[in-house]
């Protein structure tokens, strides 16, 4: 019987079994930020531990930082402090950090892949959830928590229970307007946020295999929104093109052996899994979330529905009051005032190019706030090389420094009580992006076009 | 970490599903750099209006229930993998959370932090939250090293990792294990195609 992609790269990382079935599991590489760290450092110089291996772990700070005027000093205190924390314990244990200004620092999602960091084969871990972004590569990525970064950190291991396997298949040719968000929101709604849980996934097909490596992320990035513990793809050309010549991947000689390693990253043909799913590209329209979990989301066209499957009724009800919605109405017409674009799930150069494209020499509505926050410095730099930032804000966008920014609403980026945000980031739960603030996820695409409508519209009637 | 063995306790009814660790603590309560305090939070935003002031038809403040086991709808704690959701239902006093059904990372979390994971069916999730809403001073029993759950004559078993379960029962954590591995880990490094 063959073996699954997963199987191969976790069977590679296995140290030891022990009884239970859980293994203890060899971490390639160890992503930390200021929110998540800090307790894990006390964690560790409480017991007088060392990091086992520095040179294995990346620095970047981004949840909790502002996203404008980051050359100046931070204003608020404890973020300040949270900040400071985070550089100090780099300093001090010598990790590799890419603070605010320097040209790698961004979204630890998003730095991980455009350096070369991310790459077939690898575990690796960080103290958030999203870390199943880099799945996108082949890799086994998935989110800890404070305990679980001290114990990368003390040993470069973690104690594991292993996950069961998921497949789900995407064939066929996708329609026009929509993208791999509305692919992953389209998945999320037909198997739920709790789908997933308890699963490794294993994204295939046609559809996955035509998508690009910032698209196939944005897939993997939201497999934790089904539960999942992770997703991954398998490499093909498409990913060794993208890693090739990045900051940290190998080079010359040790490329190429690389790539016949990462070759042999895939599911073989009689590989079997605990569950297998497939959909069809053809069914797939642009969606959007009218509820408070991913996992409520519809089409664009179609109508809130009645119920949530077998889900409670009185928590249906709960989520549909905070959003101000009822059951059976249509989202079309709503008006919206705020847009987000920015996430480790959308704030990429493609997003950005996708969101400029469809806004050039168009004026945002006036009763629309639309920001744009790019995932990373790089990002930065690449939207301004190619103009793009000229073309937000002619179009009344307004371009922040990278950082998670009102993903979270951490800082103080936030979407006001009661108010509505069509947002490209991942989560809708309440208060997620300021308290009382109601979400709506939504591909860059739908961002765009409600910032300039104003309103939620059926996109594919402005796309020409 | 605090040796677990057996809860008797009253129980707080929270009959919601999916509740995320955003809910649990919001993002804005998670910029403190020790473990400490965060019970003050805990549902934050369910918990007090934007001014401060207490919600009053909000369970953790109505007097009627208290108790050191949370008993939630399915999916709890799915969302962020913020161990701070774990800290702050410990430093609230919470030992155990039982419900239909855990996210992965929280059940994780809790475990790390010597709270225990209750998973019960569906229907005996339901049953337990009538009764504590009839009686809310209807007791708990959750033994961990019998894996048994009961209230009045109520019983079920549930399911914990053999190796997480000695871990709670001796106070111990995974940190203690890996750092006694570390010739083991050192063989692996040397061993396989670590890069
Ligand atoms: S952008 Fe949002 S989801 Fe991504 S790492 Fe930051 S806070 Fe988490």
């Amino acid at each position: 019987m063959g073996k699954t992609l997963f199987d191969k790269v976790w069977d590679a990382h296995v140290v030891k079994s022990l009884e239970g079935d859980i293994d203890v599991l060899y971490i390639d590489r160890h992503l930390i930020h200021e929110v998540t760290s800090p307790q894990a450092f006390s964690e560790l110089e409480k017991r007088g531990l060392s990091l086992f291996r520095k040179e294995k772990m990346v620095a970047t700070p981004d949840h909790n930082i502002p996203t404008k005027d980051q050359h100046l000093p931070i204003k608020e205190a404890l973020s300040k402090h949270q900040v400071d924390t985070l550089l100090a314990n780099c300093a001090k244990h010598d990790v590799e950090l890419y603070g605010l200004g320097h040209p790698f620092q961004g979204i630890v999602h998003v730095i991980g892949p455009e350096l070369g960091i991310t790459l077939p084969g690898r575990t690796m871990v960080c103290g958030d959830s999203h870390t199943s972004t880099h799945g996108a590569f082949g890799a086994i990525a998935f989110g800890i928590g404070t305990s679980q970064v001290a114990q990368v950190m003390a040993s470069q291991c973690l104690l594991q229970s292993r996950p069961k396997t998921m497949r789900i298949t995407v064939d066929g040719e996708l329609k026009k307007g929509v993208l791999a968000k509305d692919i992953i929101l389209y998945i999320i709604a037909q198997l739920t946020a709790a789908g997933g849980t308890g699963y490794f996934i294993e994204y295939a097909g046609s559809t996955i295999q035509s998508l690009s490596m910032e698209a196939r992320m944005t897939i993997c990035n939201m497999s934790i929104e089904m539960g999942a513990r992770g997703g991954m793809i398998a490499p093909d050309d498409t990913t060794f093109n993208y890693i090739k010549g990045r900051e940290f991947a190998p080079k010359g000689e040790a490329f190429e052996e690389a790539v016949s390693y990462w070759k042999t990253l895939h599911s073989d043909s009689g590989a079997s899994f605990d569950k297998e799913y497939t959909f069809h590209a053809n069914d797939i329209e642009p969606m959007i979330t009218y509820g408070t979990n991913p996992g409520m989301g519809i089409k664009i066209t179609k109508e809130v529905p009645l119920s949530m499957g077998n889900g409670s009724q009185d928590s249906f009800n709960k989520s549909l009051d905070y959003m101000g919605f009822k059951p059976g109405e249509s989202l079309l017409g709503k008006p919206i005032n705020h847009v987000f674009i920015g996430s480790c799930t959308n704030s990429r150069i493609e997003d950005l190019r996708i969101v400029a494209d469809y806004v050039k020499g168009k004026k945002k509505a006036e009763n629309v706030t639309a920001m744009i926050v790019p995932g990373s410095k790089q990002v930065e730099q690449q939207a301004i090389a190619e103009g793009l930032h000229e073309v937000l804000s002619a179009a009344g966008f307004e371009l922040r420094e990278p950082g998670c920014s009102a993903c979270l609403g951490m800082n103080e980026d936030k979407v006001p009580a009661g108010e509505y945000c069509v947002s490209t980031s991942n989560r809708n739960f309440e208060g997620r992006q300021g308290p009382g603030a109601r979400t709506l996820l939504a591909s860059p695409l739908v961002a765009a076009v409600t910032a300039i409508e104003g309103k939620i519209v059926d996109i594919t009637k402005h796309l020409n | 970490m605090e040796k677990f063995e057996k809860v008797v306790s009253r129980a707080v009814p929270m009959p919601i599903e999916d509740i995320d660790t955003d809910q649990i603590i919001p993002a804005r309560f998670l910029k403190a750099t020790s473990r400490d305090g965060f019970g003050d939070n805990l549902f934050r935003d369910w918990r007090y209006e934007q001014n401060g002031n207490p919600k009053t038809d909000f369970v953790l403040n109505d007097n009627t229930f208290s108790g050191r086991i949370l008993v939630a709808g399915r999916n709890f704690g799915c969302g962020s993998s913020r161990e701070h959701a774990a800290w702050a239902l410990a430093d609230y006093g919470f030992k155990v959370v039982v419900s239909s059904f855990f996210a992965d990372i929280f059940k994780g979390n809790a475990l790390n932090n010597g709270i225990l994971p209750v998973q019960v069916s569906d229907e005996y999730l339901l049953g337990l939250l009538d009764a504590i809403q009839e009686n809310p001073e209807t007791e708990i029993t959750i033994d961990l090293v019998n894996q048994q759950i009961s209230y009045q004559d109520q019983k079920e078993t549930f399911k914990v990792n053999v190796y997480k379960k000695e871990c709670l029962i001796n106070g111990y954590d995974d940190i203690d294990y890996l750092i006694n591995m570390k010739s083991e880990i050192e063989a692996y490094e040397a061993s396989s195609l670590v890069v």
